[in-house]
């Protein structure tokens, strides 16, 4: 249609006048959007601030690899000659001992042996204790080094020193998908005993959409009465869902704890009853199952309000228009009602999966071991193990899939068909 | 069809109460004779969709029977009724095409491909939308999709269609057309029709009988023509049509007449429809295109003399609003052919009327 009209009209309309309409429009638009964006700027600066320029430094820091090559300067500058065979001439072990002498002075030697720890576990006290030793050290160093420690006669660590000496490395992605150099610098799979985070990954997988299924077959039934039960009760049953909102979700965990421990109230009753014997109760804390029922509890609302939001739209004349023309109550819903919700089960569903997949509190109380997810695991990087580069890299590979499944829905179902409330 | 002369629907003693307090439905009596199309009709909240609801199954009668077909169907479930419905909002099933929306009736009900394709087929081209079967509802205007909830709520042959306020959402214009349309496929295929509305002229131009409702009771069930000419009481008169009314108290009957005196207005001669005793309250009612300016002198038992108050120009007639009997507020039409009076604002007019014209009925 406005082809139509472009094609019947090749000169630009004019306005009253005499400059071109697209020009007057843009004008008399040009204000509406300066004050638009003027009312948004505030929020824009704050989530620039404290939201995407955090995750851009985080980002960046999986790749960052300053320590090696900021502390260990000479050695670096010497290694990039060398070509990985054998092991390094002279100098290289001259340029360590004068680094080393260096880094502890400026004492940031616990750093180098920390991050040289992270490649080549057990080297951290090696690399201290010769540090310590290497201010009395006499050329020719490869010798006192050596005699220090027979590791630096061996090639590994050089061939490993070398990698870390560059300023940015794919390392923390391949710890983070169970891959690693190996001393050719060819990227191999981990050791089996040290394989833990691809599992972690489908582990956090599966438990997502275990939660985003259960809390779908829950809380559509709920959304459906929300929607047609009369306002009277409607708005009670509201307020049971929006209820968990107001209490504190460490709250709502610790009484799960109460409920499904091994000891708890559950197990008790059971046991009272006969159901279960005394020595075999039920297992359902401190492993998947809790953190499954406890992610599903605190997550439905996210479900039903989607849901609930959608439903409403759809007036009760659809159903009996489907029962009137012949269609039994239970094809009328599958064929005339479900359908019209797909878009809230869309938007219920992607927002619990994506709340679940990056969910930390809940399975770090209730979890054990077998019900940590990856979440867990960064957390435990950025305090525990000081690894943040490694936290990094788990955290931006959670984003890259979360944002990959974003756009595969936004394919699938349209950003314009989802309704979130 | 069957050609039994039993009535296709009776509703009999019919109640209905939603919160057990007040009855929104009355003490029902209604028989809809077979191929009839009869009108529900009547103000907001008088009860006409919660009757439809009741025959179509979607609220229960709190008491009486309703039966369809000489068989009850107070435990019939909705889908098991065989009724077509069109809804206000039209209830188009809007992730279907309208092939879909039109086929679904006959899915449900087992029918063949080949034989449904040519049962839809026909019934969009009965209501011209031949070549509309692969749009959406949202792609269609909404005449368009009036006319398909229409030819859905047909196409699976139900003997009865119910119709709550169909045209409710259409322009003036376009729903004059639907109502001609409608009217002309009742006609044609010989279906039995209850609709509703609270448009008095579209109930008019369009039913075989028109059922009056207020308060939850039927006034007066009866064919147009009847219903604007001979109300039975003071409600139907002021709800059917313009109409000037008179209240008195009856001073004198005399068999088909009575004489109704108006407080400060003079005595009336009035045909007795639901008049009362004589010494109780009547009101009169009058339409305005019966009543006649400057009528000889002895042609009419009522004749007055008044004022013209206003006038109030309407191409065809000129609507007059003149002060007499009492009232300042009493109508008449004038028609606006060559030759007749002209009237003035403010001068005095002497108008009259027959006896049979005035209908003196409940107070
Ligand atoms: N589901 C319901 N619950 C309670 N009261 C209802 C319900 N539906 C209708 N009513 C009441 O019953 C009365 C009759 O309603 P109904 O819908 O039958 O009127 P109607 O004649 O169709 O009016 P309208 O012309 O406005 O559609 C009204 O007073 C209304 O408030
Ligand atoms: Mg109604």
């Amino acid at each position: 249609m406005s082809e139509q009209v472009m094609a019947a009209t090749p000169h630009a309309v004019l306005a009253a006048d005499g400059t071109p309409l697209k020009q007057r429009l843009q004008k008399t638009l040009r204000r509406r959007k300066l004050i638009a964006a003027g009312l948004v700027l505030p929020l824009g600066v704050f989530v620039f601030v404290t939201f995407l320029f955090p995750i851009f430094l985080m980002l960046f820091r999986s790749v960052d690899n300053p320590i090696i090559h900021e502390n260990m300067p000479q050695t670096v500058a010497i290694l990039e000659q060398w070509d990985g065979k054998g092991v390094p001439e002279e100098a290289a072990y001259a340029a360590l001992v004068r680094d080393m002498v260096e880094a502890r002075k400026n004492k940031t030697i616990g750093r180098v042996a920390t991050r040289m720890n992270f490649e080549m576990s057990g080297v951290r006290s090696l690399i201290t204790s010769s540090a310590r030793k290497a201010k009395k050290m006499q050329p020719p160093f490869k010798d006192a080094l050596i005699k220090a420690n027979p590791i630096w006669g061996e090639r590994d660590i050089w061939v490993t020193f070398k990698r870390l000496g560059n300023e940015y490395t794919a390392t923390q992605y391949l710890a983070a998908v169970d891959m690693r150099y190996d001393s050719d610098n060819n990227i191999v799979q981990q050791d089996e005993d040290r394989q833990i985070y691809v599992t972690i990954f489908g582990r956090t997988l599966w438990i997502s959409l275990a939660v985003t299924l259960l809390c779908l077959v829950l809380g559509y039934p709920v959304a459906y009465l929300l929607a047609t039960l009369p306002a009277k009760y409607s708005n009670l049953l509201m307020i049971m869902v929006l209820l968990p909102f107001w209490t504190s979700l460490l709250v709502r965990t610790t009484s799960w704890i109460v409920l499904l421990q091994t000891n708890g109230v559950i197990n008790e009753l059971l046991v009272w009853l006969h159901v279960v014997a005394d020595e075999d109760r039920l297992q359902m804390m401190y492993n998947q199952t809790g953190t499954v029922i406890a992610m599903t509890h605190i997550l439905l609302p996210f479900m039903i309000l989607p849901l609930f939001s959608v439903m409403k739209t759809i007036p009760p004349s659809y159903m009996r228009a489907a029962l009137s023309l012949g269609a039994n109550p239970v094809r009328a819903f599958v064929k005339v009602y479900a359908p019209q919700t797909v878009p809230g089960i869309g938007a219920g569903s992607l927002l619990v999966f994506i709340l679940s997949v990056g969910y930390y509190i809940t399975p770090a109380l209730v979890g054990g071991r077998t019900g940590q997810m990856i979440s867990n695991f960064i957390a435990f990087h950025m305090q525990k193990s000081l690894n943040w580069g490694l936290a990094a890299a788990l955290g931006g590979l959670l984003l890259v899939g979360v944002m990959v499944l974003y756009w595969a829905y936004t394919k699938i179902v349209g950003v314009d068909n989802m309704k979130l409330g | 069809m069957s050609d039994s002369n039993d009535p296709l629907v009776r509703f009999q003693e019919v109640q209905k109460s939603y919160d057990g307090e007040t009855l929104v439905v009355k003490n029902l009596n209604l028989d809809v004779a077979r191929g009839e199309f009869l009108t529900m009709l009547g103000p907001s909240g008088s009860g006409k969709t919660t009757c439809l609801m009741m025959l179509a199954g979607f609220e229960p009668a709190t008491h009486g029977e309703i039966t369809l077909d000489g068989k009850s169907i107070n435990d019939v479930a909705p889908h098991k009724r065989g009724i077509g419905m069109v809804f206000q909002n039209y209830a188009l099933f809007p992730h279907m095409t309208v092939f879909e929306n039109l086929a679904f009736p006959l899915q449900v009900r087992g029918m063949n491909k080949a034989e449904m394709e040519t049962k839809v087929k026909r019934a969009l081209d009965m209501v011209q939308l031949g070549d509309f079967g692969n749009r959406r509802p949202a792609q269609l205007s909404g005449g368009q999709q009036q006319r398909v909830a229409v030819a859905r709520a047909l196409v699976f042959d139900p003997e009865l269609v119910l119709m709550d306020e169909p045209l409710g959402a259409l322009d003036k214009q376009l729903r004059e057309q639907m109502q001609y349309e409608i009217k002309h496929i009742h006609e044609s295929l010989g279906v039995t029709v209850v609709y509703v509305t609270h448009d008095q002229s579209e109930a008019l131009t369009m039913s075989s009988r028109v059922a009056v409702f207020n308060d939850g009771v039927i006034q007066q069930i009866a064919p147009p023509d009847e219903l604007y000419e001979q109300p039975e009481n003071a409600f139907v008169a002021q709800f059917i049509g313009e109409n000037n009314k008179l209240e008195g108290i009856i001073k004198e009957k005399n068999g088909s007449g009575c004489v109704v005196e108006i407080p400060g207005g003079g005595v009336v001669s009035a045909l007795d429809v639901n008049a009362g005793n004589v010494g109780e309250r009547s009101s009169l009612s009058l339409r305005p295109e019966r009543v006649e300016i400057n009528p000889e002198d002895g042609k009419y038992p009522n004749i007055f003399n008044g004022k013209v108050e206003e006038l109030i120009y309407l191409g065809d007639h000129i609507r007059t609003r003149i002060n007499v009997c009492g009232r300042d507020d009493f109508i008449i039409k004038v028609p606006n052919a060559s030759g007749l009076t002209q009237l003035v604002e403010g001068s005095p007019v002497k108008i009259g009327w027959a006896l049979e014209d005035c209908r003196a009925l409940d107070a």
